[in-house]
């Protein structure tokens, strides 16, 4: 994991130096949303015309859409004229050393392990430039290039690959299919975007720790992902460690699409800011991620581990279209304090034969809210379709919330699914077997925790179970009552 | 090693120790017997610190270290295990990680470094030897689906893994056929130490045929009404709890 810090540490800090963040000025446009901001979006990024005008073909659906209410969580109204939707990468604000750095956030990057050269980037502390740096990032890129793998910012896509982003995006999520997904689709600023040709195996796992951009695409981010006939590719979203973003309002759009025999593995680990005890700040995420096993025994799976935000809205799906095709979500949502968090999947089942399997781990603390949300559809031609879902919830405390809300609808008699469902308290028992071996309530509840959300970790590639495993424990702190 | 000065303990308003005494010096075992709901598991929770269990009066000194103003997790590290009469499951928790976190604890509180893996493995492959418990066990999620020999031959390993000053056995003998027993038994006896002490809870001469207690108590009611040596225990055997507790119900009528 170490070994992982330090190329991340070292990659990121090749922020300025690559991709299009040194073609632009570093100002900011006005608040609000109108077509002028648009264009004015699309220029600065030097954008062909047909993006400008898929951009506000979406923006003319998203005027007519209206906010959805149907999650089961609460805020108050949010004002879109009252957003920035387009600032230039700007340097954070610079501090001189670690002690001007909230202590809070101190103590979270030295549980994660977090070197201090790391804690310093994270924080905005000046830091001395590593001299290797910059060949890491560069043979990282020409290892991928050499067997064909297009790995780069979508904005550079759009410049270098007009023709598979005009085919790909939006195939998998309409800029029509919701209200946040219009609204991406008008405003994106960047994202990541990944190309396997025919017959590859990507030798390493994609993450967006080695997109040298990354780090600016926060609010409106698009990621496009194309696995061509029998490929391969496990990408890796985001970063354990905390990342405090201005934005309050995320909304990303991420579409994968599986060829024939083409596998996508898809591993996220949002630790967004959650706001404070209080429930004062914090993010709201509402994402749209969606893939589409388009090829005959393709399969695409999805493993999050939410741990961020003040409100998650989120239901990676799949639409198994291909016959003999794999739907997999696997899933760890934690809310303390006052987080909602109101995330599952939908696996719809289109093709013959088609499999999909959903395992979703809610914990619940404090006074939150979590809701799975879930729908499996099996349409008429899906001959022999097979879901299993596993909902179960752990309950730390008694005024938190879990809720689960399946929806099946089966129109192939063939068709099997079946949806299991627990909820459960952490006992008095178990605390105090683990405390009288020492263990104490802290640890004792990470344990069980992490013994509870084991089934989804063990689907994280490694490196990333461990940090996602501290994570958990961190953001358990003080929910032992 | 252990001072009991006559401990009073309530459950739910209800008195259930009723005065107890006891003092276990190091390298000794102390058996336990008494009939169902006597109190015998209480005095062990009490010991252990389980906080529904309210101590109204007395005092607990281990190792000069006074026991009831330590935290639970405290008093285990200092070396006070408790093998549970109904071990805990907790599902997807290994049991080698469990015990990990356990030694680690441990070794954290005594200013020691953790284990490094290929220490802990070679302690666990010697304990594992000593109370002879088979690997498959251990890479399960703990206590969940074991049988209850497994379970209590679990408690038995996670005691040689803590090397504990006293450990407090809960029944640990119930539950196991003949041939579970004796390697149980064997375990503890080969756990047995100069400057270890056993608390034996137990209903079975059969144990301490194996295990030679130095002491034999029976509770009652919540006190101990009889204390001797391991004789004691094949008296009762023989003669069942009736003799002691009739005369003590007797004279408590008059
Ligand atoms: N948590 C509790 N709540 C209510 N009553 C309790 C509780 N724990 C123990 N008791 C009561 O205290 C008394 C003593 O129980 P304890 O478990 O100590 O008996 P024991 O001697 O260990 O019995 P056994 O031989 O059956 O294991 C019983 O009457 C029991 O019902
Ligand atoms: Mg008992």
């Amino acid at each position: 994991m170490k070994e992982d810090l330090n190329l991340l540490e070292q990659a990121a800090q090749n922020d300025y130096k690559y991709g299009f963040v040194t073609n632009i000025d570093t100002d900011t446009i006005p608040k609000g949303l109108s077509e002028a901001v648009i264009e004015l979006i699309s220029k600065k990024k030097n954008e062909p015309e047909w993006m400008l005008k898929w951009r506000l073909k979406a923006y003319a659906h998203w005027l007519k859409m209206e906010e959805p209410t149907w999650p089961n969580v609460k805020y108050p109204p949010i004002n879109y004229q009252d957003i920035i939707y387009y600032a230039a990468p700007k340097k954070k604000e610079q501090l001189n050393s670690l002690d001007e750095v909230d202590p809070e956030l101190l103590r979270t990057f030295e549980k994660l392990g977090i070197s201090l050269d790391e804690q310093k980037r994270l924080s905005g502390v000046a830091v001395d430039v590593v001299m290797d740096s910059v060949s890491i990032a560069t043979s990282f890129k020409e290892q991928l290039s050499e067997i064909g793998v297009i790995f780069c910012s979508i904005s550079e896509a759009i410049q270098q690959h007009p023709d598979l982003v005009k085919k790909y995006l939006g195939s998998v999520v309409p800029m029509t299919d919701n209200y946040f997904s219009a609204l991406n689709s008008a405003v994106f600023t960047d994202g990541s975007f990944c190309y396997i040709p025919k017959g590859v195996r990507c030798p390493m796992e994609l993450s967006t720790y080695f997109r040298i951009n990354a780090e600016n695409s926060g609010q409106f981010e698009r990621t496009l992902i194309i696995a061509e006939d029998e490929s391969y590719v496990s990408y890796l979203e985001g970063c354990t460690a905390p990342m405090r973003d201005e934005n309050q309002l995320h909304a990303a759009v991420v579409e994968l699409v599986a060829m024939e025999k083409a596998e996508i593995k898809y591993s996220t680990v949002q630790n967004w800011y959650p706001g404070d005890k209080n429930g004062q700040g914090g993010i709201y995420n509402f994402v749209t991620k969606r893939g589409i096993c388009a090829g005959n025994h393709s399969k695409i799976s999805w493993t999050q581990v939410e741990t961020g935000s003040a409100i998650t809205w989120k239901y990676p799906s799949v639409i198994l279209k291909g016959d003999y095709s794999i739907g997999e979500f696997y899933s760890v949502a934690f809310t303390n304090h006052h987080q909602q968090a109101d995330t599952g999947t939908k696996m719809i089942h289109l093709g013959k034969n088609t499999r999909s399997r959903i395992v979703a781990k809610g914990i619940s603390a404090g006074q939150s809210n979590n809701s799975y949300r879930g729908l499996v559809r099996a349409s008429k031609q899906a001959t022999n379709a097979r879901n299993y879902s596993q909902c179960d919830s752990l309950l730390l405390g008694d005024q938190c919330g879990a809720h689960t809300f399946p929806y099946i609808e089966v129109k192939n008699k063939t068709a099997i699914v079946e949806h299991e469902a627990t909820t459960s308290k952490i006992g008095e028992d178990q605390l105090f077997y683990c405390r009288q071996r020492g263990i104490d309530a802290e640890a004792a509840v990470a344990l069980i925790v992490n013994g509870f959300a084991k089934e989804v970790m063990n689907q994280l590639p490694m490196e990333f179970a461990i940090e996602a495993q501290k994570l958990l424990a961190i953001s358990m702190e003080g929910s032992v009552g | 090693m252990l001072s009991i000065k006559n401990i009073h303990a309530n459950v739910e308003g209800k008195e259930i120790l009723k005065g107890i005494n006891l003092d276990i010096k190091p390298g000794e075992v102390h058996a336990i017997m008494g009939p169902n709901g006597s109190g015998k598991s209480t005095l062990a929770s009490v010991l252990a610190g389980r906080e529904e269990y309210e101590v109204t009066e007395g005092e607990v000194l281990f190792s000069g270290k006074d026991l009831l103003e330590l935290s639970i997790e405290d008093r285990a590290r200092e070396g006070l295990f408790l093998a549970f009469q109904y071990p805990v499951e907790i599902p997807g928790v290994s049991t080698t990680n469990f015990i990990k976190a356990a030694v680690n604890e441990k070794r954290k509180y005594q200013g020691l470094e953790p284990l490094d893996a290929v220490a802990f493995l070679k302690m666990m492959k010697e304990k594992m030897a000593m109370v002879e418990i088979g690997q498959s066990l251990l890479s399960r999620s703990i206590n969940e689906g074991f049988s209850g020999g497994e379970k209590k031959r679990n408690e038995i390993f996670q005691m040689a893994m803590l090397e504990p000053k006293l450990a407090i056995l809960d029944e640990t003998d119930s539950g196991l056929d003949i041939d579970a027993l004796r390697i149980v038994a064997n375990g503890i006896n080969k756990l047995r130490t100069p400057d270890r002490s056993i608390l034996l809870i137990t209903h079975y001469q059969r144990l301490l045929d194996y295990i030679q207690p130095d002491y034999v108590h029976v509770l009652y009611k919540g006190r101990i009404v009889k204390s001797g040596t391991k004789e004691l225990a094949l008296e009762l055997e023989e003669k069942g709890y009736d003799f002691i507790t009739e005369s003590i119900d007797q004279s408590a009528n008059v």
